[in-house]
């Protein structure tokens, strides 16, 4: 008997933020411009002693305004949309629930775009205004999750290939209602809403939603790790572990939430970006165990780490041109999870 | 219903005097429950209300053929229903009202099993049954080891404490399940079909072990079968239910009576006197 202990979480949780940290730095480093490590240590030096008028050069300016900003919201989105699929994938006890794939992310985006249409009908105050897309992304979540789990259930039971297909089609509909607004609206940048909605990282955001963006993140994944031993209780069945003194239902609304808020809020900033909350939990569970309570931290890790790593790659394999860093996840996680299915089936 | 502030009926004569009321761990109170797919229709199942007690190192079955209200009656008790009328006390608490965390800290249910998502190891599993004591992020300390592995030991399974629940067989699985409810530390042990899909070997081996717990660790034990030798052979009392009726609670040699049992199982049988005084039941085939 080796029971999970708090030394262990720690221990594994150091691990992978070192392996994020030096992912972060190949990131800073690679790109269409070069950048040599050592002014890349120079230049974070000095913006950590907040003495940004001694950076070193326009390479700098690179690095700092526009990569790292960057990097950092792929931290954010990554762990999100990783600990999203973690949740979905124990609440509806379905190994291949993933935001993406259940359509939730369809869901946020048209809440999303139906805000960025609203927003300037309305005369919003300031503090709302920030707040609005990521409002609206998260009540399409939200309401996408809820009918898919509808529509998935048979007979009072949850079918795990009704549920899939269920998904599927709602992201098919979602998409298209997309494109019809999209292509209705007059004056929209029509590019770069479709380079958005295939998942990608290089707007630059308000200095207000990165407040929300981050505070959302973490109250979120807060209040599903207070779920974490329930969720492996969950996953033997919901009458178990009723049995076992779970409350179900509390944990059930709870997770529910805080999923559809993570999804809605990287929807919101990022666009679709596909896989990474379904693959990155399977990858955690075979390094360190199917237990929740070092599942969701580690997929958090896993998943911030997934992003950047792709995200750089989107920038670097046809630079100076750019990939939506979604395409490059899709390429990667599409063929991973018709193997996870066939392995499933067998 | 009416009855229901009525004193139990199964018991009319066992007030205060016969038996001192703090022995009684268990008393299922005129309990009833109607369930219907939509409220607005006529049930399409009424399990009427059923009476009896139970005291600590008791062994209760609850016998019936299939659609008899076994399993109702079962989860009525484990408070997972609401009853629609009376109540079941535990120790004094009436267990639906109990939070889930409280109940299952005195009430441990061993269900048929659902499949597992993702592998786990037989240690991890039993260990799952200590989370209604755990604080907040519920960490398993070295006392939970501690019951955990007592567990697996009384239940004759300390050799499977590493090995993946996908590679046991139905009977080690069995164990295993059950000690995951004796880490619970229980006041009442609750069985849905525990015997079926074992081997008769299994099946004896599952009742003496659940014997002897319920002898050593005082628990009340209730269990759900439709195995009427194995009921008259271990059971201290009875209930037998026919079509969400209770027609007879007492012990096996009251109950196991042939007109009776054949009209509730729907077959020719004989009973007769096994050696140690309890009733074997003999199917008789059809003519």
């Amino acid at each position: 008997m080796r029971p999970l202990t708090f030394q262990r979480l720690l221990l594994q949780c150091s691990i992978l933020a070192v392996v994020l940290f030096a992912v972060v730095v190949v990131a800073l480093k690679l790109g269409a411009v070069p950048v040599s490590l050592y002014g890349l240590g120079r230049d974070l030096f000095s913006l950590l002693l907040h003495q940004t008028s001694q950076l070193s050069s326009d390479y700098g300016m690179i690095v700092i305004e526009i990569r790292l900003p960057r990097i950092l919201l792929g931290i954010v989105v990554g762990a999100s949309l990783a600990v999203a699929g973690t949740s979905f994938q124990a609440l509806l006890r379905n190994p291949l629930a993933d935001p993406y794939v259940l359509g939730v992310s369809s869901g946020a985006a048209l809440g999303a775009i139906l805000a960025l249409i609203a927003e300037p009908h309305l005369a919003l105050p300031a503090w709302l205004a920030a707040l609005f897309t990521p409002l609206a992304a998260f009540l399409g979540a939200a309401a996408t999750i809820a009918g898919v789990y509808l529509l998935g259930r048979r007979e009072g039971q949850i079918d795990s290939g009704t549920l899939l297909l269920a998904g599927i089609i709602s992201a098919s509909f979602l998409s298209a209602i997309i494109m019809f607004l999209l292509t209705t609206l007059t004056g929209r940048d029509f590019r770069g809403m479709a380079f958005w909605l295939m998942g990608d990282l290089s707007t630059s955001l308000q200095s207000s939603l990165r407040w929300v963006l981050g505070v959302g993140f973490l109250l979120a994944t807060g209040a599903i790790y207070t779920t974490a031993a329930d969720l492996n209780l969950l996953l033997a069945g919901e009458k178990e572990a009723m049995h076992l003194g779970v409350d179900v239902r509390r944990v059930r609304l709870v997770v529910y939430i805080a999923a559809s808020i993570l999804t809605g809020l990287a929807v919101s900033v990022s666009g679709a970006i596909g896989y990474v909350g379904l693959l990155v939990p399977h990858v955690m569970r075979l390094l360190f165990g199917s237990d929740h309570r070092i599942l969701i931290p580690t997929a958090a890790f896993g998943g911030a780490i997934a992003v950047v790593i792709a995200d750089t790659l989107a920038r670097t394999v046809v630079a100076p041109s750019e990939l939506p860093v979604g395409a490059m996840t899709a390429l990667v996680g599409a063929p991973l999870f018709i193997y996870l299915l066939r392995r499933r089936i067998a | 219903m009416s009855t229901s502030a009525q004193s139990s009926p199964a018991w009319p004569n066992l007030g205060d005097m016969s038996r001192p009321s703090k022995e009684v761990r268990l008393s299922v109170e005129q309990v009833s429950y109607a369930y219907s797919a939509n409220p607005s229709q006529a049930p399409l199942f009424t399990l009427e209300a059923n009476s009896f007690q139970a005291r600590p190192g008791e062994i209760v079955v609850i016998l019936g053929p299939n659609a008899s209200g076994k399993s109702t009656l079962l989860k009525l008790i484990a408070g997972a229903l609401e009853p629609l009328s009376g109540r079941v006390l535990l120790d004094g608490f009436v267990t639906h009202t109990l939070t889930p965390r409280a109940r299952a800290q005195r009430i441990a249910m061993v269900q048929q099993e659902s499949p597992l998502l993702f592998p786990s190891r037989a240690w991890e599993f039993v260990l799952q049954g200590r989370h209604p004591y755990g604080r907040s992020l519920r960490f398993e300390n070295e006392n939970d080891v501690i019951i955990a592995r007592n567990a697996l030991a009384q239940v004759g399974a300390d050799h499977l404490s590493d090995r993946w629940m996908s590679e046991i067989s139905g009977g080690e699985k069995q164990r295993v399940i059950l000690a995951r409810a004796l880490s619970q530390q229980p006041l009442l042990l609750l069985l849905d079909e525990p015997t079926l899909h074992l081997d008769i070997g299994a099946q004896v081996d599952l009742l003496v072990t659940l014997r002897r717990l319920a002898a050593e660790n005082r628990y009340t034990v209730v269990i759900v079968t439709h195995e009427l030798n194995l009921a008259g052979e271990y059971a201290d009392q009875v209930v037998l239910l026919q079509k969400g009726k209770s027609l007879r609670v007492g012990p096996p040699a009251s109950v196991f009576q042939r007109d009776l049992l054949e009209q509730v199982f729907q077959t020719s049988l004989t009973i007769e006197q096994g050696p140690r005084g309890r009733p074997r039941v003999h199917v008789l085939p059809a003519t």
